[in-house]
């Protein structure tokens, strides 16, 4: 698992108080690992943080499962 | 009018999480008090608070992750966790556990606070100026709002009657069994959950209640000494954290379920000064008015009443002047009565006091035990009613008042009585 995935496991983790053998890539963040709505906008003020990097609206959105979100911060993130 | 019982109790205070715990510490005349040690203190002119002893749940201890996971604890600020304890106490005690969409229906839940999540909010304020509004939490708002103790307690034990929240500063507790014993009379509702809860140990509250002059600031190395009621030494109070909350149950319903009664909401009353933001009319007008409207409605005589829970802050005006209303309306039979205030013990827990003192109150008539004063060595006044100074005295109750005036001159008053 790359960097970027082991972070983005911790966040998901620590913010949705889940064990961390069901946060795997395909791990769909509502239907999977109990978020709602408003768990899935920390989540990505979380990334944003922990990445120092800026997720748009529309970009957030298409990040759905584990995989959506180490896939956009592996193309987007510089740290 | 129905009548109104309580069939439950639950409590997170400064003597520690549920009812016998504190309430058997109460009466041993232990104190909450302590330095405050969770935030820089040394710029404030206040030092001291009694905060809620937090442990893995034994001795009395407060576990919060026994009544709410620690992610959704992440997400409130603590005022809604003690809501969540007390209230679930409180439901285990009485055996409520509403199952069917009926009686899920007829169970409301009306917990207020008087300043809900300051601390959150000042947390979330130092974000917004340090990092921008992009990294407001998007459960800032509902981890805050007053209104969400009831809404997370009737979310976790699926209560769908009426939900509500009163506000009204230190009078909080005492309104909300009010009002909500007032719903059940009136068939709103047959079973509510009850009472206050608070969490205002924080800097900007110490602060801010520091500037009203509202607070001890002459007792910041003798802590367990500061909450002096009816003493000549008093110079404010002490500020407290937790929750109280009570079931209360239509009383044909209770009985048919073969509930435990502790007794009967048989007053309320409530009445406002008109005077001043912070101070109370020096004619405790509106706190005689508001005592004689509760017994008014209760139905007897004033000199029934065997144990009052004073509001009694430790506040150098507030005190006396309740003093002098419960004099009036006691008259001639004032002589021996026994008012104490807890608050001596636990501090001043603000929009949850009203709730814990009229668990006390209703404590005194379960066990013919009334809690004391603490501290009062001196009185500042004369009187005939006996202020149970320094230790707890056995005596039975049949009839209890309990009183709270809050900012804002907002009065409210409690009579629960015996059900024989």
């Amino acid at each position: 698992m790359s960097d970027i995935a082991e972070r983005v496991k911790k966040i998901v983790v620590e913010h949705l108080g889940v064990e961390p053998e069901k946060v795997v890539e395909g791990a769909n963040f509502i239907d999977d690992l109990g978020a709602d709505s408003l768990d899935t906008v920390e989540l990505v003020m979380a990334f944003e943080e922990e990445f120092n990097v800026e997720i748009p609206d529309d970009a957030a959105e298409t990040i759905q499962t584990v995989g959506d979100a180490v896939k956009f911060l592996e193309k987007n993130s510089a740290a | 009018m129905r009548r109104v019982v309580v069939t439950g109790l639950g409590m997170v205070t400064p003597l520690g999480s549920g009812v016998e715990h504190t309430w058997s510490r109460l009466i041993a005349g232990d104190s909450g008090a302590g330095p405050i040690t969770t935030f820089e203190t040394s710029d404030l002119a206040c030092r001291i608070a009694c905060t809620v002893p937090l442990g893995d749940g034994g001795d009395g201890t407060f576990n919060p992750d026994a009544w709410m996971e620690p992610k959704e604890q992440r997400k409130v600020d603590p005022f809604i966790v003690f809501a969540m304890a007390a209230a679930g106490q409180a439901l285990d005690d009485s055996g409520w556990h509403p199952k069917s969409y009926e009686d899920q229906c007829a169970t409301g839940v009306m917990i207020g606070s008087g300043i809900g999540g300051i601390g959150g909010i000042y947390d979330a304020s130092v974000t917004l100026k340090d990092k921008g509004p992009r990294r407001i939490s998007p459960f800032f708002i509902p981890g805050r709002i007053i209104n969400m103790a009831s809404g997370q307690v009737s979310i976790a034990h699926g209560l769908k009657g009426p939900n509500s929240a009163v506000v009204t500063a230190c009078s909080t507790g005492t309104h909300a069994i009010g009002d909500a014993a007032r719903l059940i009379m009136l068939g709103d509702a047959d079973v509510m959950v009850a009472g206050g809860a608070e969490s205002p140990v924080d800097r900007l509250s110490i602060a801010g209640f520091a500037a009203c002059r509202a607070l001890s600031t002459g007792f910041n190395d003798t802590p367990t000494k500061a909450s002096r009621p009816y003493d000549k030494a008093r110079d404010g109070f002490v500020m407290g954290e937790g929750a109280g909350v009570v079931v209360l149950e239509e009383y044909e319903h209770a009985k048919a379920r073969g509930a435990k009664i502790y007794a009967e909401v048989v007053g309320y009353g409530m009445s406002g000064d008109a005077y001043h933001i912070t101070s109370p009319s020096p004619d405790g007008d509106g706190a005689f008015r508001c005592m004689t409207a509760a017994v008014k409605r209760a139905g007897i005589d004033p000199g029934a009443i065997d144990y009052i829970n004073a509001h009694g802050t430790s506040t150098p005006m507030g005190d006396e002047l309740e003093l002098r209303a419960v004099e009036r309306l006691l008259g001639a039979s004032a002589a021996g009565i026994a008012m104490s205030s807890t608050k001596s013990a636990v501090g001043h827990l603000l929009g949850a006091a009203g709730a814990i003192e009229a668990i006390f109150s209703i404590l005194t008539i379960r066990d013919g035990v009334i809690p004391p004063t603490l501290n009062l060595d001196d009185p500042s006044v004369e009187t005939a009613l006996d202020l149970v100074p320094h230790e707890a005295k056995r005596k039975r109750v049949d009839i209890a008042l309990s009183n709270s005036f809050g900012f804002g001159g907002t009065n409210a008053s409690l009579v629960v009585r015996r059900v024989a």
